[in-house]
């Protein structure tokens, strides 16, 4: 069987769409070279007129996607590292996401922004360490984080054939991993929709992103003395509640953990949403960034702001110790 | 020429009277919210559109009606949207900042000043692409001429020569600021810089304006590339319709009184037998008191339907509340 890599995964998919949809088509930097290897090999294939090179004027190509999308297009804007989204989070989440309910249904604006090398990595400072998917939850700007490559490839499909914006971001620990996969076995994978990684009946740990590949671990060590289920929401916006719901119904006890700052955050919305509407044995737990930290290139200043295994290996102890 | 005469005297006519109309609805608190009038600079407005079809793309700023009117939507159900009833032509969704119909090619109106420039910019790209001769043009103000993400835009039409008219209507003032005293260079020093051809025009006379923009759309057309339009006109009443409670004082009244005696409504109405002109206006009064009754009359949205529209897909938010 094939190996698929993350990346491959989403050069697939692109490739895949673009060859079934003429009106797909990817505007970014350095895409004609395909520096983030996402557009490798697709220019060949489909030309400039589909693989638009772009200068560097994210707010300016983000509401050309905009445009574009209004004319019955369906843009897929590729950004390199995650701080541009910041940069373009007025014309996402005030100009794209707004276009429908301001038409009163006249406009569909059906935009993907594609980020694949989100997050941090080590040593690349302060301002390339930021992770803002929650600015765009936040804003009811669909959002997913897919955490495999068979996910990428099924969430990208569905993002690009999605009628509203959708931020997707590729999580960057988890763009080198590799799947064994037969590529007849690639489909499209609901918005929305939850993916339970390993069984578990002590309690559920909703990872976000790359955590899941952190959770698995954690409840592997954890063998024979805890039951851990690993609960990956794959799309953060809209959430897949229901899932979860029935997670913790079986559980009924919860730790989450997010590499993103904690007020405000996915995780935060995880506990206030279950608080309200979920029985939980006991408090539940998260682990996240600390409030607006910024991130140093020192890379032991970085780690200590990461969410560990450790620190999730505690707060599953704490919350199922009897 | 006479019938483009008739034409264009009948746009301004309708746009002005409509804005008169418009702001009593808002000291009637019918229209909620108030409005950006655009008495003054109707010529804009008319003579830019006069040069469209309805295949063609207008994006719009917050100064929205004229460029409403002149691009074909209906006056009844443009009014019913600043009243925000279901007969508006978006729903009573959008009100007087956002007004779009895009049966009439009208891409609706950022409020973000000069972004719909850059969204306009895509859909010219796509124009383009396509190969229909189609051509959008997109409205700006003054001050939004130093807005990055049109600057970003101008470079990227020029770039790509995608069929886009740029135009700004210069009427001096940025809400209260003079042109002045915030814009170094000039607006079209800014599209020389991207190598846009750009002009100044009298944006007073509906028929100057009519010229200069058939020049730039045919260019557009054509496969020409984009083309910067600035309209120098003014705006003879408020920034905002809170302006007739605040009493600002940004502007000398002798400045504005000489504004007015090149008001374009009478300028083109000079143009045209007096009859034709009368008869135009009977017309356009006909037109705007069924407007105005039609949204009045017009049913609101019903409060449970407030999330109506939010995705494309038709996907629903969780409530606010949780029951
Ligand atoms: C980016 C941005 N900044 C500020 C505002 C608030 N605002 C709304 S209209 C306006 C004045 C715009 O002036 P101009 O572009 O010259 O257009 P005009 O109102 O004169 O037609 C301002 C500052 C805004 N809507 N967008």
């Amino acid at each position: 069987m094939p190996k698929l890599s993350y990346l491959k995964a989403l050069n697939r998919a692109l490739g895949d769409e673009m060859e079934r949809d003429p009106s797909v088509f990817v505007l970014g930097e350095d895409v004609h070279e395909a520096v983030t290897f996402v557009t490798a090999g697709l220019l060949a294939r489909f030309g400039p007129h589909r693989i638009v090179e772009t200068p560097l004027s994210e707010q300016g190509v983000a509401n050309v996607a905009t445009g574009a999308a209004l004319a019955g297009r369906r843009p897929v804007v590729e950004f390199a590292i995650p701080f541009l989204l910041q940069l373009v989070l007025e014309q996402v989440a005030n100009q794209a996401h707004k276009f429908s309910a301001m038409s009163g249904g006249q406009a569909r604006v059906p935009v993907t922004y594609l980020v694949p090398s989100a997050g941090w990595r080590p040593g690349w400072g302060g301002q390339h360490s930021d992770q803002p998917h929650g600015l765009f939850v936040h804003s009811g700007v669909k959002t997913v984080m897919p955490t495999t490559p068979t996910d990428a490839y099924g969430l990208l499909i569905s993002a690009i054939r999605d009628d509203d914006p959708v931020v997707f971001i590729a999580p960057r620990q988890a763009l080198e991993l590799r799947e064994d996969v037969d590529y007849a076995d690639l489909v499209p994978v609901p918005l929305g929709s939850a993916r339970i990684h390993r069984p578990g009946t002590d309690v559920t740990v909703v990872a976000i992103g790359h955590h899941v590949h952190d959770a698995l671990a954690v409840a592997e060590s954890l063998a024979g003395e805890v039951s851990v289920e690993v609960f990956d929401p794959r799309t953060l916006y809209p959430f897949d509640w229901a899932a979860l719901g029935e997670s913790l119904a079986r559980t009924g006890r919860l730790v989450v953990i997010e590499d993103a700052s904690r007020s405000c955050g996915v995780a935060a919305e995880v506990l206030a949403t279950v608080a309200e509407e979920m029985p939980l044995a006991v408090p539940p737990k998260r682990i996240t960034r600390p409030d607006g930290a910024v991130v140093g290139c020192n890379p032991d200043l970085d780690a200590a702001l990461q969410p560990t295994r450790d620190q999730l290996l505690a707060a599953i102890r704490q919350v199922t110790k009897p | 020429m006479g019938v483009l005469r008739e034409r264009l005297y009948r746009t301004v006519r309708l746009i002005r009277r409509f804005e008169e109309q418009a702001i009593e609805l808002v000291r009637a608190g019918v229209v909620v919210g108030g409005i950006h009038p655009c008495i003054g600079q109707e010529a804009v407005a008319a003579g830019v559109c006069a040069t469209l079809s309805e295949d063609d793309v207008v994006l719009s700023n917050h100064r929205n009606h004229g460029h409403a009117l002149a691009k074909g939507c209906r006056p009844d159900r443009v009014m019913a949207e600043l009243a925000g009833r279901v007969t508006g032509t978006a729903g009573g969704r959008a009100g007087s900042l956002h007004v779009s119909d895009y049966a009439a090619g009208l891409y609706g109106a950022t409020i973000t000043v000069g972004h719909g420039a850059a969204i306009a910019t895509g859909v010219a790209w796509a124009a383009a692409r396509e190969g229909s001769g189609r051509v959008v043009v997109s409205f700006v103000g003054d001050g939004a001429m130093n807005q990055g993400a049109l600057l970003e835009s101008l470079n990227l039409a020029a770039l790509w020569q995608v069929p886009h008219v740029f135009v700004c209507e210069n009427n001096g003032y940025a809400t209260t600021q003079a042109v002045g005293t915030f814009m170094a260079g000039s607006v079209t020093g800014r599209a020389a810089a991207f190598g846009i051809p750009a002009e100044t025009v009298d944006g007073m006379d509906p028929e100057a304006v009519h010229e200069a923009a058939a020049r730039a759309v045919d260019r557009a057309r054509s496969g020409g590339g984009p083309t910067l339009l600035e309209l120098v006109t003014y705006r003879f009443d408020a920034h905002h319709t809170f302006e007739h409670r605040v009493r600002l004082r940004y502007r000398a009244e002798e400045e504005v009184a000489r504004w007015r005696e090149r008001d374009p409504v009478a300028l083109q109405g000079s143009r045209i037998p007096p009859d034709v002109r009368d008869r135009i206006d009977r017309e356009v009064e006909d037109v705007l008191a069924e407007a105005v009754r039609f949204a009045q009359d017009s049913p609101r949205p019903d409060p449970a339907d407030a999330l109506d529209h939010l995705y494309a897909t038709g996907m629903r938010p969780r409530a606010g509340v949780v029951g």
